[in-house]
């Protein structure tokens, strides 16, 4: 470790200190109402988030309140392993407990998209929507998180959120070329939304279906879901935190996800 | 043709008892057994353990029997019975003793009925009281006999056009009888208008149709003429004596009662007919039942009772005298001393130690029983002649 | 919400506390009560000599036979004797006294004590008698009159045995399902005075759910019966007024033990029908059972819809049977716990219902309106198991012959 490494840590600790750079807390909370992905009756499901009461100062333990609490791994805002698709299921350090730490911490680009999404809760995030930001805020970096600001996390009413119709959920997300161009031109680390999944509410129907799920993780990259908070964000300059729970062979985990942002 | 059972020739009764009555207590049954059985030993006599045989009813002795009785009292008899058959216990209480002091099994058998009476021990008593009623009364709100004798009083008006007010002449007669007994909770005239006036329990039973629970105890002796010479005890002597349980299951509603079957046998085993009777001391719970004993025991026939009390002075010195103490109605119940109440007024009256008015020159008395409402009607009857 | 428009109760007044009549019963006499339960008069007969016995016994009083069987009796007979209690012992008889009780000569050759209607006519009438269950769900027999018995709730004795929703608070807990609906409608037809109806996820927009809010009473709420903090929050605003539960939440998939890898779908299955409806009586029971003597209304029944594979594993829908047979015992559970309040569990074992889950079944299969319909006229009757529909009923009839053979028919 160089004495400049240690420097620009210690410089960390103070800009943190003297309020410089902020920490942003990019997670929904986790409670029994927050909304979840919905799949056909027929598919296996992912449990919601539940907690039961184990005690509570009262008979079952005096002194005490403690809860248990049940929940799938891709409940709430949570992080996504390559394992999750089947394009990544044969990946070395693909799961939540071999994923290298380093990946866990990197630069986040965040893709404003919450006027079209307002406009067009279908939207699809396209290439040249990428380029056309990166012309305005810079080229995204290499092992970068990017992250698509819909401000979908200000959907408070769960319909709202889940946007259902017969045909299912309509809400944005990336288009099967713009995934593609992120891993093989960008080399991204993995892509963040602030919907319930990577991908597009009407995904299912896109050429492959669920094109961000298939494409990132079969390149053994990752995904983060029911982000929030993406408006405080630059575009460009914040660290994105988001260590999942080391799960054995686990395919993603709720998580806390922070990011360091300066103060603007 | 059934042999004839042997009579009742030498056995008598004497020794007349009774535990001051009282609304509520909060002694035990055994409390009051025990001032019974002190006060037989008393006014006999005799010593305690010449007391060789011992006939116990109370309906309230539980967990206990007659067999802890007679540890709780000390006493070592030969011979020994437990009797609870409500109403009808005095009856085969006595028929019981009899045939053991008949036969050599006892010398002296002292028959004893006390219970006490705890506030709710009324109601207690009546939701335990058999299984039939458990099953298929007391979930009706009926509990205890006061619906199930309304029904069949409601049923006899109908169907022998009785009327409240002949039932209520023996409610007033019977009063008049207890003013002369300082031992009944009642001591207040009666008259018929206040009977008719009185309160609707379970129609058409009024207030003045139904018994006061109570506390007290009634015991008398049974032994034989010789024994009771010897001690030099005044006796009534046992001239006939009938019980039947059951009788008539096929009635639809319950108009009759087993005497009936038996009358006959009980007056040719006294050799008299029911002219000869001066008295008679019939259970009456209620005032039907005492109907449907002067009908079944022969005093006249089914449906005329109104018509046959009403043509007769019911009272102690009257044409025809009914529970000369004053009956349980005027007495009070006290539990399964109800059933004795009949035959330790008959003792005193044919023995000449009344406490109220005499029966002017008494010589042949009738005391009748009835109980055990199991279901929708009383199971057990039973009566005897008494001599003097 | 508007607010309750009948006379309110004086909250300056003690609460009136549930109490019921005498509940112990012989083992043997239990009979009577296990046919009620589900609206049928039986008394024993002697399978030897042919003799009806009542009140029930364990051998018979014509030729000591011990062979005696319910069998089910059509009650006509002729009312001998009746009287009017007007002093009771029993709290609960005091604070419904005075009211009227009879003896009937059944036409079969046993006289019954009976309570009687108020349109019974004087002594000799003819008069059909019927067993239902008193407020303690033990079997009493009643007598109505022999012709024109319309409705059982115009009598007030009647009222005691019945459970209408006339006039009552009722919650359908899950409303986007067909069952749950046509519960909904049918409650409010009957004269409920307020439908609440509980909807999990309702973004998913079932059909249906949301044109229920068309029907004056009713009212639409959140809850999902597999999270405790909304089962506790419906019934912190709601669970002090509720008169009838219908739990219709159900989750339904038709798996066998092997048909469906893991346990995940049927973990649902138990976190709605059974967890659901541990949740439920735990968050709802108490006030109610408190609520069981209130006026103007009080809380009067549970409604629970099984299904008759609760009885016996229906092995194409095994897991599915399974939670409902763990709904059953509990439900059964809570039928203990809430007698000393008097309050009524009717368990509702429909066979096959017409719904998407059931489209392989085999036609009869019965309609949810048609199932909520019985529902209510259980209610109505007083009833504690409702088989409603020709399937439910021969397999009950099975069930009861032998379990066993019925398993062994199952899994041919």
């Amino acid at each position: 470790m160089t004495t400049s490494t240690l420097g620009s840590l210690a410089a960390l600790v103070a800009d943190l200190a003297e309020g410089n750079v902020e920490v942003v807390d990019l997670t929904q909370t986790l409670a029994p109402d927050m909304p979840r992905i919905s799949l056909p009756p027929e598919f296996g499901q992912a449990a919601p988030f539940r907690m039961e009461e184990i005690s509570r100062y009262d008979e079952r333990g005096a002194s005490w309140y403690w809860n248990n609490f049940s929940c799938g791994e891709h409940t709430g805002t949570h992080f996504d392993a390559p394992i999750h698709w089947v394009s990544g299921r044969n990946l070395p350090d693909n799961t939540t407990d071999t994923i290298p730490p380093r990946s866990f911490v990197g630069p986040a680009c965040v893709i404003n998209c919450s006027l079209e999404a307002e406009q067009d809760p279908d939207f699809l995030l396209t290439v040249d929507f990428v380029t056309d930001w990166e012309a305005t805020y810079g080229r995204i970096p290499p092992r970068a998180w990017v992250l698509m600001r819909t401000d979908w996390g200000k959907r408070t009413d769960p319909a709202e959120f889940q946007n259902y119709d017969e045909a299912g959920q309509h809400s944005p997300g990336p288009n099967p070329d713009c995934v593609r161009f992120l891993i093989e031109e960008r080399d991204v680390l993995g892509f963040g939304t602030e919907t319930i999944g990577t991908d597009a509410g009407q995904a299912a129907h896109l050429r492959p279906p669920y094109p961000c799920h298939f494409y990132m993780h079969g390149a053994n990259r990752y995904g983060l879901q029911c982000l929030t908070n993406l408006d405080r964000l630059p575009p460009q300059g914040a660290v994105l935190i988001c260590p999942p729970l080391k799960i054995r062979k686990g395919s993603g985990s709720p998580l806390r996800v922070l990011a360091l942002a300066p103060r603007t | 043709m059934t042999p004839r059972r042997l009579g009742y020739d030498g056995v008598v009764l004497a020794a007349p008892v009774t535990v001051p009555y009282e609304r509520f207590s909060t002694r035990s049954a055994h409390w009051f057994l025990g001032r019974a059985m002190r006060a037989l030993v008393e006014s006999s006599g005799l010593e305690k353990q010449a007391i060789d045989g011992l006939c116990v009813t109370s309906m309230s002795l539980a967990p206990d029997t007659a067999i802890g009785m007679v540890e709780h009292l000390g006493f070592q008899p030969r011979w020994l019975d437990n009797v609870t058959f409500g109403g009808a216990s005095g009856m085969i209480a006595l028929r019981r003793a009899a045939r053991a002091v008949q036969v050599g099994d006892a010398e002296i058998v002292a028959c004893v009925a006390g219970d006490t009476n705890q506030t709710d021990s009324f109601r207690r008593g009546t939701a335990a009281f058999s299984q039939f009623g458990q099953d298929a009364v007391y979930p009706y709100g009926s509990g205890g006999p006061n619906a199930s004798v309304a029904l069949l009083t409601d049923n006899y008006m109908r169907t022998y056009g009785a009327e409240l007010a002949d039932f209520g002449r023996i409610c007033v007669a019977q009063r008049a009888n207890a003013l002369g007994n300082p031992q009944a909770l009642f001591s207040k005239p009666l008259t018929l208008e206040q009977y008719l006036k009185s309160p609707l329990i379970a129609d058409p039973i009024r207030l003045y149709d139904c018994v006061m629970p109570c506390a007290g105890a009634e015991a008398f002796l049974v032994m034989r003429e010789e024994t009771a010479r010897a001690e030099g005890l005044p006796f009534a002597r046992l001239v006939g004596a009938i019980e039947r349980h059951n009788a008539f299951p096929d009635d639809p509603v319950q108009d009759r009662g087993g005497w009936i079957v038996d009358r006959e046998e009980l007056f040719a085993q006294a050799g008299v007919t029911p002219e000869a009777v001066d008295f008679v001391q019939a259970y009456d719970d209620y005032p039907v039942i005492v109907f449907l004993q002067i009908e079944d025991l022969g005093f006249c026939g089914k449906g005329e009772a109104k018509d046959f009390l009403a043509g007769h002075d019911l009272t102690t010195t009257g044409s025809f005298p009914i529970n000369t103490s004053g009956g349980q109605l005027s007495v009070g119940q006290a539990g399964g001393a109800g059933g004795f109440l009949g035959i330790v007024e008959s003792i005193r009256q044919l023995t000449g130690q009344t406490v109220g008015t005499p029966v002017p020159d008494a010589k042949i008395g009738l005391v009748s029983g009835f109980g055990m409402i199991n279901y929708d009607r009383g199971l057990s009857t039973g009566a005897a002649l008494l001599a003097a | 919400m508007t607010m309750d428009q009948r006379p309110h109760r004086n909250p300056a007044l003690p609460p009136r506390r549930p109490t019921t009549p005498p509940i112990l019963r012989s083992r043997f006499a239990l009979g009577l009560t296990a046919a009620a339960a589900s609206g049928r008069f039986a008394l024993q007969e002697c399978l030897d000599c042919g003799a009806i016995q009542y009140p029930p016994r364990e051998a018979c009083h014509c030729c000591l036979s011990d062979r005696l069987e319910w069998r089910p009796r059509d009650g006509a007979g002729t009312l001998l004797a009746v009287t009017c209690v007007r002093k009771p012992y029993e709290t609960y008889f005091r604070e419904r006294a005075p009211w009227r009780t009879g003896i009937v000569r059944l036409d079969c050759g046993v006289s019954v004590v009976a309570y009687l209607h108020g349109r019974c006519a004087e002594p000799p009438a003819r008069v059909r008698v019927r067993a239902c269950l008193d407020r303690a769900g033990r079997a009493v027999l009643a007598a109505l009159p022999d012709k024109d018995v319309t409705d059982m709730t115009d009598d007030p004795l009647m009222r005691e045995f019945s459970n209408s929703p006339k006039g009552r608070h009722v919650l359908v807990t899950d409303g986007t399902s067909e069952i749950g609906q046509a519960m909904a409608i049918a409650a409010a037809e009957a004269g409920a005075e307020t439908v609440w109806v509980g909807a999990s996820e309702r973004w998913k927009a079932a059909p249906g759910f949301e044109a229920l809010s068309t029907i004056p009473q009713v009212t639409l709420l959140p809850l999902d019966v597999t999270d405790t903090q909304s089962v506790d929050t419906l019934a912190g605003q709601i669970g002090g007024k509720v008169d009838i539960l219908f739990n219709t939440a159900e989750f339904h998939r038709t798996h066998s033990a092997l048909s469906r890898r893991g346990v995940e779908t049927a973990r649902v299955e138990m976190e709605v029908n059974y967890f659901g409806l541990l949740r439920l009586a735990q968050a709802f029971g108490p006030a109610m059972s408190a609520r069981a003597a209130e006026v103007p209304t009080n809380a009067v029944a549970w409604v629970n819809v099984l299904s008759v594979f609760a009885l016996a594993n229906y092995p194409s829908q095994g897991t599915f049977s399974a939670s409902k047979a763990a709904a059953l015992s509990l439900a059964q559970c809570l039928r203990a716990e809430f007698r000393p309040a008097g309050l009524r569990v009717l368990n509702v074992f429909p066979g096959p219902v017409d719904e998407a889950w059931n489209q392989t079944e085999l036609p009869p299969k019965i309609a949810p309106r048609r199932l909520a319909a019985d529902v209510v006229r259980a209610l109505e009757d007083g009833l504690e198991d409702l088989f409603p529909d020709p399937v439910a009923r021969d397999w009950y009839e099975r069930w009861r012959a032998d379990p066993k053979v019925l398993e062994l028919e199952l899994t041919a």
